[in-house]
């Protein structure tokens, strides 16, 4: 089973990269994007079929080590599976 | 005291370390190998400067998993002193051993200088060779040293006095997040912090670059004297 997993900073916490991004974004002319945020993307490939058992084992994955819970969020994306309400 | 320096790959402060607490403060000194399980008998572990497993993921969260590590937070938690500087303190903060996250510096640029901090508290292992109030001046070297938590984390930070170090203005004034005096955006100016029992501290600036005059500089030969409990007349006879 495929997994994206994105990792970005928290929405209250300030996003040096990303306000970078955002500056040089209306620098070449694209107005109007109010915010940036840069995080990291992981594709992962798991050998587990039931699409809980992964998105438990994923879940686990960003809380130890994907992601840092102190200054960033994460959302995990299961290939096949319909996005969470 | 018995000392240990722990060597991750990439660490680059690791034998500036041993150098001062072994050659210019005369400790047994030794390195530690982060795939070791056993901290040897030492009684200060230091988690040297430097880009472990080359700051993959985030800086400190590689070495962080690395097996020694288990060994450091076990002593750590029976009251050890723990020392981290700069990658070192990255990786207290991935610990969990201390309590906030790092983020890139607020102007993106890997900061190289000096700067100066001022001592909040001297009652520590680690700062008993200052006083409370006192500036010093001492090397940072970071790209990602942006000291963040939640208002909350941070107040209950300073009501509980765990702010060790600040970042200020040469005259002791506090810097705050874009000030000057504060080279990378850190919330209230904080350069090291201590957990709840103040024997495990973590730092940005580079103390060990600041500990013989040849260097420049000894403000931050106390708190290495400090820490082996040598801060009164043998770091007078050192310096």
């Amino acid at each position: 089973m495929r997994a994206t997993v994105t990792v970005y900073p928290r929405k209250e916490i300030l996003d040096p990269q990303g306000k970078a991004i955002r500056d040089a974004l209306g620098r070449i002319g694209f107005d109007g994007v109010d915010d940036v945020r840069a995080g990291k993307s992981f594709a992962i490939d798991l050998a587990v079929d039931d699409a809980a058992a992964a998105r438990e084992q994923l879940d686990a994955m960003c809380k130890k080590l994907l992601a840092n819970p102190v200054v960033e969020d994460y959302e995990i994306d299961l290939d096949g599976e319909e996005a969470a309400p | 005291m018995r000392c240990g320096v722990v060597m991750f790959p990439g660490s680059n402060c690791d034998h500036d370390v041993y150098h001062v607490l072994k050659h210019v403060l005369g400790q047994e000194t030794r390195f530690l190998w982060h795939q070791d399980t056993s901290l040897r008998g030492v009684d200060l572990v230091v988690l040297p400067g430097g880009f472990s497993y080359g700051d993959y993921l985030r800086g400190g969260s590689m070495a962080a998993l690395s097996p020694l590590m288990a060994a450091v937070r076990e002593h750590a938690e029976d009251g050890g002193l723990v020392l981290g500087i700069c990658n070192g303190f990255q990786i207290l903060l991935e610990m969990g051993l201390l309590p906030g996250a790092m983020r890139r510096n607020r102007g993106l640029r890997f900061v190289c200088k000096d700067v100066f901090v001022r001592v909040e508290r001297d009652d520590l292992p680690f700062t008993r060779g200052y006083r409370t109030g006192q500036v010093l001046r001492m090397p940072v070297a970071h790209a990602e040293g942006n000291y963040e938590d939640s208002e909350e984390h941070l107040d209950g930070l300073e009501d509980s006095r765990r702010v060790v170090f600040r970042y200020v203005s040469p005259d002791g004034e506090p810097a705050a997040a874009d000030d000057p005096g504060n080279p990378n955006g850190s919330a209230r100016g904080i350069a090291g912090v201590t957990n709840e029992h103040g024997n495990v501290l973590g730092m940005m600036p580079h103390p060990e670059r600041v500990s013989e005059v040849v260097l420049g500089g000894t403000d931050g030969l106390a708190l290495f004297a400090g820490a082996v409990g040598v801060a009164g007349e043998l770091l007078e006879a050192a310096r």
